[in-house]
């Protein structure tokens, strides 16, 4: 029993330090060996062109949903015109970031992890390697700095979608003054909320496109190693998003609010 | 040229090497061949710093790679080309973007250089005309011959092949046999294949070497192996089974 804990301890660090290396060789690969950009197009038109409508859905259905929750408790204390401004806060620093990361976790992630993945198993990326072209450079930079790039932009378009959802809602549905929720939610919300929405997309972006890189490059041999490296993509993405939330909102709120 | 020295590599439990020596020279052409799953493959892998030894030394050209970082090996690796069991085409790119995937990530020649280039790779494995199609266009041989193609357009000095004619039927296996004889005289390159297919062996190596129970059994010229008395080069040779393989 603790023979296999400490065998499966010892394999989880060798893991992460795996996992550290490799995320050292794409910086080194981004920064240092800028790879031709036909690469890094496509990457962008997939993750950030392809991924729009699964988080436009999303950021619109939260903001709606959120907009509801909200005024319900708000009506209560009579504050009715105030529910925009928390369905624009939430977005912008909380929900806006973490639902969009999840859905690029869910369609990208697993993408690029069962992309890279049968790629090994059927030796091709052996065979980049005997062609003289380090995968690192060829395969996962691009990916890391398209997802990188594009999840601001992502993130962007689901706060805004969401935001504006949610005022449809409130104002169409529920009944809320339109120009004090406006007037409320101008008020209440901060560029610093956006700038942590968006600061915190930029960590996600890297998070997930390095944690799905790592499972498909490191996946294990068949059809089962390929599909166990996607779900691993994702959970742990998933995983990583959400702890490493709860951190950088503590990290961020402290540099822009001091608390 | 290519030197393994006392070469092991163990997964796990299972011994896979155990103290490989072999030294291939320059402008030979050598077969190794065992049993499946003997480590062949394995063995060839550890040849072009695919995988890494647990002990022993590979040098090439008097150079211990085992020791080199990736990137230092990518460099030793311009020499070699190689030719996968599966061929491991890239399945995005075409047939025209497989074949010449080295030249432009060397840059330097331009489109029309490289796709001169191509044509002229594709003609030599007898090709010609399939640049626009894709790997899944294309038959087991077909694929393996773009997989040489692709190994040799930028003009390796070794090339390599796993398992070369498996999965082949005998008259494409046979036409394979003679390409690859042809690029070692057209190209005067070292020549390093893998096979259980004994007719293989016997067409394409000037020597043939056995792997067995992880180390080099014996090294042969192909009349020499044919005409051997050992039994377990008789065995092999002759393709009989061991009664206790099958638990009988």
């Amino acid at each position: 029993m603790i023979r296999a804990a400490n065998s499966w301890v010892r394999e989880q660090l060798e893991g992460l330090g795996q996992y550290a290396l490799l995320c050292l060789e794409a910086l080194r690969s981004i920064f240092i060996r800028p790879q031709p950009s036909q690469g890094l197009l496509y990457q962008l038109y997939f993750i950030g062109v392809k991924t729009q409508s699964v988080v436009l859905i999303t950021g619109a259905f939260t903001g709606m949903v959120l907009c509801v929750q909200t005024f319900i408790q708000f009506h209560k204390v009579k504050m009715d015109t105030a529910t925009l401004a928390v369905v624009s806060v939430s977005m912008g620093s909380e929900l806006g970031p973490v639902l969009t990361a999840l859905m690029v976790a869910g369609r990208v992630g697993a993408a690029m992890a069962a992309e890279l993945g049968t790629m090994r198993v059927t030796e091709q990326i052996d065979a980049l390697r005997t062609l003289a072209t380090h995968p690192v450079d060829y395969l996962m930079a691009p990916r890391v700095l398209a997802t990188v790039l594009a999840m601001p932009l992502l993130t962007a378009e689901a706060i805004a979608v969401g935001i504006a959802a949610g005022f449809g809602v409130g104002v169409g549905l529920l009944g809320i003054d339109a120009a004090y929720a406006w007037h409320h939610m101008l008020r209440y919300t901060d560029m610093e909320d956006m700038i942590i929405g968006l600061t915190k997309s930029l960590v996600f972006g890297a998070i997930v496109s390095t944690i799905s890189c790592y499972k498909g490059m490191n996946c294990r041999e068949g059809a089962e190693g390929v599909g166990r490296a996607t779900t691993e993509a994702v959970v742990a993405s998933s995983i990583a998003v959400l702890m490493s939330n709860f951190f950088l909102t503590r990290f961020l709120t402290q540099l822009f609010y001091g608390v | 040229m290519i030197e393994a020295r006392d070469l092991r590599k163990s997964f796990g439990p299972l011994r896979v090497l155990d103290g490989v020596d072999l030294l291939i020279e320059k402008g030979e052409a050598v077969v190794i061949i065992g049993r499946s799953g003997g480590g062949k493959s394995i063995l060839l892998k550890h040849l072009i710093g695919l995988l890494r030894p647990d002990a022993g030394e590979v040098l090439i050209e008097g150079r211990n790679i085992t020791q080199m970082s990736e990137r230092e090996l990518l460099q030793v690796r311009r020499k070699f080309g190689m030719l996968f069991q599966g061929a491991a085409l890239f399945d995005s790119l075409t047939v025209a973007e497989n074949v010449g995937f080295a030249l432009r990530r060397q840059g330097g020649l331009t489109e029309k250089e490289i796709a001169q280039q191509v044509a002229e790779a594709l003609e030599m494995v007898d090709l010609a005309g399939t640049e626009a199609k894709k790997p899944a266009e294309l038959s087991g041989g077909m694929r393996k011959r773009v997989g040489l193609a692709r190994a040799i357009i930028y003009r390796p000095q070794i090339v390599l092949y796993d398992e070369p004619t498996t999965g082949l039927d005998p008259i494409v296996a046979d036409s394979i046999d003679q390409l690859i004889l042809r690029v070692c005289e057209r190209l005067t390159v070292t020549t390093v294949a893998v096979t259980h297919d004994m007719r293989s062996a016997r067409r394409i190596g000037q020597r043939i070497l056995m792997l067995h129970q992880g180390r080099i059994y014996t090294s042969a010229t192909p009349a020499e192996l044919f005409a051997s008395t050992d039994p377990i080069v008789s065995q092999f040779v002759q393709g009989v089974a061991d009664p206790k393989d099958h638990g009988l």
